[in-house]
């Protein structure tokens, strides 16, 4: 008895968690990001809401203070730009010319507020080209 | 059966120890993520055995249910764990690559949830199993679930196409590989590695499975 007791709360802790994962797939999975140039053209709807916006890190825009923890840089699709700020140091791997996502809001001056960035990692794999 | 089975696991031995040496010391570091790279060797070699397990659940569980034999069952139970666990290899590989690389353990992406689900549905497809009263029902069960449960594999395949994901897709597709050479090496041999392990693994798995319904029965008559 013991154990089919022990099998019942296994089988409603692996249904709850498939549902879990489902309700939290539905509202994340389908669009995991939007680029710059969909988050322009529905700005005024995006304005102080959670958005998650991907896309290039321009080259040379970004700006890192120690002093003050603020990192701002520019998120691009190639037609559209969009500037970031977010406090904290940038992750391990951030780097200008990769893909990077962020999670934040989109405020009033245009500027995504970011909370969290993940670096966005292509399907492309080399080692590394010696320097001159 | 038995000499085969140790052949097949002689050869697992001995390419993973090559895949291991490959993987980790005689392929280059990645330009971008540097030595993380190498946690592909295993991460996907996992995830594909992870589709090997589901496609021999969906071929045995159909054939059990259409042909009734025992067989067919023990292939798919033996399966269906590996099933489990290989899925559980890959999300466990893939985390521990997102953290550095990606800067999360995990995030709402749709390859990230159809995976989990896919281990969520062989963990319930498991427990059917031991749950039910009858062995023979909760067998049919079970196949049903498989084969439902099977159907999300090319879901988790295409997501990275169908679907705006952070998941890069496929490096190595056909006539376009994205992947330098020593690299595709590396993954290959693990890729082989890995497909051997499996076999191996549902060899003995299958054989164990049918001493005990053979020890059952006799259980049973006496």
């Amino acid at each position: 008895m013991m154990r089919r007791t022990r099998l019942l709360i296994a089988a409603v802790v692996v249904v709850a968690a498939l549902i879990y994962v489902i309700i939290g797939g539905i509202r994340g999975a389908v669009v995991y990001y939007i680029t710059p140039s969909e988050l322009l053209a529905q700005a005024e709807q995006a304005r102080e809401k959670t958005i998650r916006v991907g896309g290039r890190v321009v080259p040379g825009s970004k700006t890192w203070d120690p002093a003050t923890q603020e990192l701002r840089f520019r998120l691009t699709d190639g037609s559209a730009t969009v500037a970031v700020q977010y406090h904290g140091a940038p992750p391990g791997l951030f780097t200008e010319g990769q893909g990077a996502i962020v999670e934040g809001s989109w405020d009033q001056a245009g500027v995504v507020r970011a909370r969290s960035i993940i670096v966005k990692h292509s399907e492309e794999y080399a080692p590394p080209t010696p320097r001159p | 059966m038995r000499s085969l089975s140790s052949l097949v696991g002689g050869a697992a031995v001995i390419l993973l120890a090559a895949g291991l040496y490959v993987g980790l010391v005689a392929s280059p570091p990645d330009a971008f993520q540097g030595d993380y790279v190498r946690i592909m060797y295993v991460h996907v070699p996992s995830a594909f055995v992870a589709y090997l397990a589901v496609g021999t659940v969906f071929v045995a569980s159909i054939l059990y249910l259409w042909r009734g034999r025992e067989v067919y069952d023990h292939v798919a139970h033996s399966a269906g764990e590996l099933a489990a666990l290989f899925t559980a290899l890959a999300l466990a590989g893939g985390m521990i690559w997102g953290k550095p690389v990606w800067g999360t353990w995990w995030t709402w992406d749709a390859r990230l949830v159809t995976t989990a689900i896919l281990f969520l549905i062989f963990a319930g497809y498991l427990l059917v199993r031991e749950l039910a009263e009858d062995r023979r029902r909760g067998a049919r069960l079970a196949a049903v679930i498989g084969i439902i449960g099977a159907l999300d594999v090319p879901i988790i395949h295409y997501s990275v196409v169908w679907f705006r994901t952070l998941h890069q897709p496929a490096s190595i597709v056909r006539g376009d590989i994205k992947m330098a050479p020593p690299m595709v090496t590396a993954l290959m041999i693990n890729l082989l590695a890995f497909a051997l392990l499996y076999l191996y693994l549902l060899l003995q798995r299958v054989r164990l499975e049918r001493l005990e319904a053979a020890g059952a029965a006799a259980g049973a008559e006496s």
